[in-house]
């Protein structure tokens, strides 16, 4: 054991920021990070055991303790859940005979819960042992825990053909399915690998800056600043080396956009990276890549390959002298906050994925300090077809505002989950009679937990920055479901489970309003909950990130979009009610002391 | 007019906040001038005598007899402060609650390194012990509190100005160290 530690410290030539890359390789290979491994570590990178166990501590992929053999991540978020997968969970239980949190006591199988990991579209899906399983059905969990029990290999275990596309590539063969609905300029397949940057030697770096301007993008990655201002930023910024990361961690629940273009246009997110780093004077680029994505490895280390010998990354890019540019893939390991471009530098640095106080930014001290980008998938794919096709060609797309196209996650209650690529500027009604409704539609969650809850009456709004900004991605919420325990009370576990817990009002409020909504579904709620809830609202704007800021919009939209519904809930006979439950707090004392009453 | 009255109480805490309700100092005097004191450790009423203005609280609820004196109290009470951190939050005591509470059991009375002389291996188990909730609650989740006084303790100064506010009605200024996150 200590031996293989030690030369997967060596591999990493003993460097402390690549503490994710040694702890990844170790949980992969020995099945999980042991006290004997970590005390390896702190030797070798000259860390306190603390330092190295509070990263470890922090990421849901990781384990102090052994896993099982086969281990079945299943994701529950919401989407999930409305395709059936506690009735999945139920028969993994009841076919294995263990829960799910837990490790078998024959240590066979570990049975876990994860939140939304990128196949709305095809849900219920697991993770299993690296592999993706979609579209899973009572029948299949039965077959699945019999090949389990029978030893198979994962490999074996998968019985439909691949999926559509890349998935079926040799270095992928996965059942994903890409689910393209419907294409524009970014998804298309047109236009030759290379075409921008053999543009872009002739140009110089403020001229491509100027192009990227001209264009009007924005971030595709949820906040939406100026994507040419921000390299500009960075272009100014001092800096004797910069870098240019990729933020493929698409954690957003809902959200699954970005693994389609990783799958089908790879080459055309290097491109955008390597115009970025010409643009900005980078020499190294990182995609920062969700360890649920770990399964097109393989694939995207062979496309960087190819790319390098096509003269296309690496040294003198197209025979240009001194334009030199690398990618290489940093994955995560399961944490949502870790989308958040400073996390995201903490955690590709060998830390706990929590964010940074700003200022200063990323674009002036980012990753090892040094001035650094951080674009989403799309931004850097779209950058390539503007220079391709030129800022006004892109600006002849969608508003004033909002220019160019959005690749767009539509999933929930419709016909046709998936991907499609629109020009901004349609309404959400324009979406629903693209995706096929089924039945009256309740409600349609734009841009994920942390956007908003949006009721018919707004049906006719713009998508766009003007109006209705999202990172793209559109859950359709049916009349069937009931929205606030079926969607807002999942969403509110999610940023329970996920806040990194920095900020007192994160760590806590999300909490106390996740209780209080539980009280109201119990039906103990009374108006005053509601007030509060609406009172305290603001104490949110003190966190520091993004996920804090937007930790109570489940809740907060529901609240100002559905009334009706919270108010149906609650008791109308009452103007306080504590919902303490004495009876249930006192369980566990009656069980342990054998007593009946108090 | 006759004297506001005051009970004070100690669910689950140290009786720090109690102490430092003693740290008044020679105001004390003051105070007993001002208020009348009924049910409270202070001078040993054990049971109210009757209705009471303030109700002060000090420690979470851990055990079946604290939802019980809490309840008493918010019944004999027209005002229910919770006083200090561990009436607001739980505190310290808090601590347990990510522990099921048969493992703390376990640990206080059979495993812990301190255990001695518990061959029988016996849990305290008297009927007139109190059973122990799952896990510790803040005061405001079991009765209605009306204010929250913060601090571990809150410092003598301040549980004398905001006693005399209540009594006065004047406002109370709560410097800005006492509740910063952090
Ligand atoms: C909690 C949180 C999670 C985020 N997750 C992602 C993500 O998965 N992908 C992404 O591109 N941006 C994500 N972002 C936004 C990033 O912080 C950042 O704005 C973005 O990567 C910048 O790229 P862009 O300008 O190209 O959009 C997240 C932000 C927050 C606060
Ligand atoms: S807002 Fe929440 S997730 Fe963001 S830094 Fe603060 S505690 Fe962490
Ligand atoms: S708040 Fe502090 S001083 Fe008061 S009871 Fe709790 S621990 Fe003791």
């Amino acid at each position: 054991m200590k031996k293989d530690v030690k030369s997967i410290i060596a591999k990493y030539n003993k460097d402390e920021t690549r503490l994710m890359d040694i702890l990844i390789d170790i949980q992969d290979s020995l099945g999980f990070i042991s006290p004997e491994a970590i005390d390896v570590i702190s030797e070798d990178l000259n860390l306190s055991h603390v330092d190295v166990e509070q990263t470890i501590s922090f990421y849901h992929f990781f384990s102090m303790t052994p896993l099982g053999k086969y281990n079945i991540y299943l994701n529950n978020s919401a989407v999930a859940n409305m395709m059936g997968c506690a009735e999945v969970a139920k028969v993994f239980e009841e076919e294995a005979g263990s829960k799910f949190g837990e490790v078998s006591k024959d240590g066979q199988l570990g049975m876990f819960y994860t939140s939304c990991i990128g196949m709305n579209d095809q849900e219920p899906a697991a993770i299993i042992n690296g592999m993706v399983f979609t579209r899973l059905t009572k029948f299949r969990a039965r077959e699945i825990i019999s090949d389990i029990k029978a030893g198979k290999n994962v490999e074996e275990m998968y019985v439909a053909s691949y999926g559509d596309g890349a998935n079926s590539n040799q270095l992928i063969k996965s059942v994903v399915s890409n689910n393209i609905r419907k294409i524009g300029p970014i998804l298309s397949p047109k236009a030759e690998y290379g075409s921008a940057l053999k543009k872009i030697i002739k140009l110089s770096p403020d001229e491509i800056i100027d192009e990227v301007k001209l264009s009007n993008i924005r971030g595709r990655g949820g906040a939406g600043f100026p994507t040419g201002l921000k390299w500009e930023f960075c272009r100014k910024a001092p800096g004797d080396r910069k870098y240019i990361f990729c933020n493929a961690d698409e954690g957003e629940p809902g959200t699954f956009k970005d693994r389609v273009l990783l799958t089908e246009r790879p080459k055309r997110l290097l491109e955008g990276m390597a115009i970025a780093g010409y643009a900005v004077g980078a020499e190294e680029g990182i995609i920062y890549l969700r360890y649920e994505y770990k399964y097109l490895e393989e694939y995207l280390e062979n496309v960087i390959r190819e790319a390098r010998e096509a003269n296309f990354l690496g040294k003198d890019i197209c025979k240009k002298k001194g334009f030199n540019f690398d990618v290489r893939i940093q994955f995560g390991a399961g944490a949502y906050v870790c989308g958040e471009e400073s996390a995201l530098i903490e955690s590709a640095e060998g830390k706990r994925g929590e964010p940074r106080d700003r200022p200063p930014f990323p674009v002036e001290k980012g990753y090892l300090n040094k001035p650094t980008i951080v674009n989403n998938v799309e931004t850097l794919s779209s950058v390539t077809q503007i220079i391709n096709n030129g800022g006004e060609w892109y600006r002849s797309f969608g508003t004033r505002e909002s220019t160019g196209t959005k690749v767009l996650s539509v999933s929930g209650d419709c016909l046709h989950p998936g991907v499609y690529e629109v020009e901004w500027g349609f309404s959400v009604n324009d979406i629903l009679d693209l995706v096929g409704t089924m039945g009256d539609v309740q409600a349609v969650q734009v841009g994920g937990p942390s956007g908003r809850c949006i009721a018919p009456y707004d049906f006719n709004r713009i998508l766009g920055y003007e109006d209705l900004a999202t990172g793209g991605s559109l859950i359709i919420i049916g009349k069937q479901r009931d929205l606030l325990k079926d969607i807002v009370l999942n969403f509110m576990d999610f940023f329970v489970e996920e806040s990194c817990g920095s900020c007192t009002p994160c760590r806590s409020l999300s909490v106390i309003y996740r209780d209080k909504l539980k009280k109201i579904l119990k039906g103990r709620g009374v108006q005053k909950d509601l007030d509060d809830m609406y009172a305290w609202r603001h104490i949110m704007k003190g966190n520091r990130c993004g996920l804090g800021q937007t930790a109570l919009n489940p809740i907060l939209t529901t609240l100002r979009n559905f009334p009706e519904l919270y108010e149906a809930r609650i008791q109308k006979n009452k103007t306080f009610d504590e919902g303490f439950d004495i009876h249930s707090a006192l369980k566990d004392s009656f069980e342990i002391t054998g007593r009946k009453s108090f | 007019m006759s004297k506001p009255i005051i009970a004070t109480t100690s669910l689950a805490g140290c009786f720090g906040c109690h102490m430092s309700l003693l740290d008044i100092d020679e105001r004390i005097l003051e105070l007993a001038e001002l208020v009348e004191f009924n049910k409270s450790p202070i001078n040993d009423i054990k049971k109210f005598t009757k209705k009471c203005d303030v109700g002060l609280i000090e420690g979470g609820v851990c055990n079946s007899e604290n939802i019980h004196v809490l309840k008493d109290f918010r019944e004999n009470c027209k005002i229910l402060v919770s006083v200090g951190e561990c009436a607001i939050m739980g505190g310290l005591p808090a601590l347990r609650n990510n522990i099921p509470l048969r493992e703390c059991l376990e640990e206080a009375y059979l495993d812990g390194p301190s255990v001695e002389n518990n061959e029988e291996r016996i849990i305290p188990n008297d009927e007139e012990l109190p059973l122990i909730l799952d896990k510790v609650y803040p005061c405001h989740e079991v009765v209605k509190i009306d204010i929250h006084l913060p601090g571990c303790p809150p410092s003598a100064d301040m549980i004398y100005e905001a006693l005399v506010s209540l009594i006065t009605g004047k406002e109370l200024k709560v410097p800005y160290e006492a509740f910063k996150y952090d």
